[in-house]
């Protein structure tokens, strides 16, 4: 199968969706002359034009709340955020308008929309450019919330959520833009909420999704090389839903969960994942589960803190030994 | 070019001259210490903007306060943190001026009466006018200049800002420091007013378009706007017209204007060249005196340099202070 990079991969499921449907259109900052602030949408304004590949001036909450207008009058927008951490600027338009506008006109109107764009740490840019807001969007009802791993998810979830007739948080990586993987050239559909197993085994389970996959499947090999321990890695792929059946499937065959997760530990998708998973298989757990988070502090610029602050394999491994008590 | 005749004393000239050289070459040397990955992370330069920032220092006094978005070193600098803390802040050393928890980005000297670089564009504006409030407030005289890129104009906090300031007559100078472009995007492509000053009209704020290449005009205006907030009068809304001659930051290749727009900049009105024809036009430093102010410069930026390079990094407990006023705040570990 060929390979290609993981902003090809994005590129190719907007690319195609919108050569599909005419109403889907993609609007955001860079993303039309400058061919995107990290290359997704390289070349798809020369394809699409000006009218269906949009830059708009530095005004997110304009632009995002301008989109689910759109979407509420039938169009079906692809609106990118630079980083997620600048969603937080129109994050009123999509809890208060785009999550709730099915609910609130009695499913008169919908929003069929998706919000893109990085999330999480990329390296040291500090505080305010290195935060991950999966848990706080998947927190309210209306979204669905993907975050994806690797180029084959990406392209086959993305076009899933352009498809969705609802609201998708579709959340990605600077650092993973340049990752390749094995994508077909045909189409493909993943379809949202189904988790997927990327190692299988037998004797502890790890839960991610997204960038941090890495240190997971890292810490799984390092553990199968060095203590013959056999980890069943899971990502979760979309974190609202969550696919708890896969889940609780798997900790029920290994009866030990470790969760590792770019995300400030309180009221975390980790959390959220024990809770879950103490209610349907207590009586199979043989050990506490474990959550490896990033440190509840902003992350500050220099790299002695990005290496204390990250989810890192040392951590994941202490946390395997410990739930098998080696 | 400068005026024949100075309004401006000699002093004042020689400092705006040292100060700007000094921003421009500690800038210089920063970008080539990100090219050997001393410096990680965004580094937005600010060279060709000198003038700006240098005119409107010698306006202001000591207490006073500033603050800007992440493009931000010579605002430190010109605020008076030493060049060493900035350059250590740039490396992420302890010794950074914000210890190196900011970088590049988040330069903050309270001693300075700098309020900060940030990140999130446009979010300091409501903030800068936040600063005058508590002056206000407390009785005292202090004015805040509050600077924001052309892109930054765009956000709604924007409106919101302009029309309390205005409401309740903040003591507040809105800086845009019209470089052209965000990122890629021109000011042409955001608008379909370009002259980005008439904002301010809008809430009967007083605004005017600066020439921000000359010292002088920005010094005027800054004066003019300092004097109103000062008496009572509110807020001032100034587009000071720049340019960056270095891409928007150290990965931007900036393809997006022609060689020649930079090219006219640089060669017809760097404000480093302005400023030193009006010096040497009045014979107030000769070829020698410029090579020894060069070779000052120099040694205080390797300074810097040296005190980064020997600095030592945070430590990883570091990381839990300052989070909250506590020192035994109980954060959850895993
Ligand atoms: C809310 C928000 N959106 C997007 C960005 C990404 N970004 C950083 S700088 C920038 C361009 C800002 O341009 P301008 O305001 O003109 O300032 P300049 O860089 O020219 O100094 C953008 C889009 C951000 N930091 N914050
Ligand atoms: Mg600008």
């Amino acid at each position: 199968m060929r390979t290609i990079q993981m902003r090809e991969a994005l590129r190719e499921a907007i690319t195609e969706e919108m050569r599909r449907d005419e109403n889907v259109f993609l609007i955001g900052e860079e993303v039309a002359e400058y061919n995107g602030a990290y290359k997704v949408s390289q070349g798809m304004l020369d394809e699409f034009g000006p009218r269906r590949v949009i830059d708009t001036p530095i005004a997110e909450l304009g632009f995002a709340g301008i989109a689910v207008g759109a979407a509420m009058n039938g169009l079906r927008p692809v609106c990118e955020f630079m980083t997620f951490n600048f969603s937080l600027v129109a994050i009123d338009q999509v809890i208060n308008a785009s999550a709730k506008i099915l609910s609130m006109s009695g499913g008169q109107f919908g929003n069929p929309i998706v919000f893109r764009g990085p999330t999480g740490s990329a390296g040291q840019l500090g505080a305010q450019h290195s935060q991950s807001f999966a848990n706080w969007y998947a927190n309210t009802p209306g979204l669905k919330v993907i975050e994806i791993s690797n180029p084959y998810d990406a392209k086959g979830l993305l076009k899933s959520a352009i498809r969705d007739n609802n609201p998708v948080i579709f959340m990605e990586s600077e650092q993973m833009y340049g990752d390749k993987g094995e994508v077909p050239e045909e189409g493909y559909l993943i379809p949202i909420g189904v988790a997927d197993i990327k190692r299988a085994g037998t004797d502890v389970t790890i839960v991610s999704f997204g960038k941090i996959m890495k240190v997971a499947l890292a810490a799984a090999e390092a553990l199968a090389q060095e203590n013959n321990i056999q980890v069943e890695v899971i990502d979760l792929r979309t974190v609202r839903p969550i696919d708890y059946k896969t889940v609780i499937e798997s900790v029920k065959k290994t009866n030990r969960l470790v969760v590792v997760e770019e995300a400030w530990p309180l009221a975390s998708i980790s959390r959220e994942i024990s809770y879950e998973v103490q209610r349907q298989a207590f009586d199979y757990l043989d050990a506490p589960v474990r959550c490896i988070t990033t440190r509840d502090v902003p992350l500050g610029y220099a790299p002695t803190f990005v290496e204390e602050f990250l989810p890192n394999t040392k951590r994941v491994t202490e946390a395997v030994k410990a739930v098998v008590y080696v | 070019m400068g005026k024949d005749k100075s309004t401006y004393p000699k002093e004042t000239y020689l400092k705006w001259y040292e100060d700007m050289l000094l921003m421009r070459r500690f800038e210089e040397k920063a970008a080539q210490l990100y090219g050997q990955q001393k410096i990680k992370g965004f580094c937005h330069l600010y060279i060709g903007q000198e003038a700006v920032v240098a005119g409107t220092m010698s306006a202001l006094n000591a207490d006073d306060r500033l603050i800007t978005a992440y493009r931000d070193h010579a605002h430190a600098i010109a605020c008076g943190i030493p060049a060493k803390e900035v350059m250590a802040e740039l490396y992420g050393k302890a010794t950074g001026c914000s210890k190196g928890k900011g970088g590049s980005m988040h330069m903050f000297s309270k001693e300075h009466n700098f309020f900060g670089g940030h990140g999130i564009v446009g979010g300091q504006i409501p903030l800068g006018a936040g600063i005058a409030f508590a002056d206000q407030y407390r009785g005292g005289k202090q004015v805040t200049v509050c600077y924001m890129g052309d892109g930054a104009v765009r956000q709604g906090a924007l409106h919101e800002t302009f029309n309390m300031a205005m409401l309740w007559k903040l003591p507040v100078i809105f800086v845009c420091e019209n470089n052209g472009y965000a990122m890629g995007t021109s000011v042409e492509r955001t608008t379909n007013m370009t002259d980005i000053y008439k904002i301010g009209l809008g809430y009967d704020m007083p605004s005017k378009a600066v020439d921000g290449m000359k010292c002088e005009t920005v010094h005027e205006a800054i004066a003019e706007a300092a004097e109103r907030a000062r008496t009572g009068n509110g807020p001032t809304f100034l587009e000071i017209r720049t340019y960056r001659y270095r891409g928007h930051s150290m990965s931007d290749p900036a393809k997006y204007r022609s060689k020649e727009e930079v090219e006219d900049y640089k060669t017809n009105k760097d404000p480093l060249e302005q400023c030193k024809a009006v010096i040497a036009k009045n014979k107030w430093m000769n070829e020698a005196d410029f090579e020894t102010l060069e070779n000052k410069i120099e040694a205080h930026v390797a300074e810097a340099v040296e005190f980064a390079e020997n600095s030592p990094w945070p430590t990883p407990d570091e990381l839990y202070k300052d989070v909250y006023v506590e020192e035994d705040y109980p954060f959850i570990m895993d």
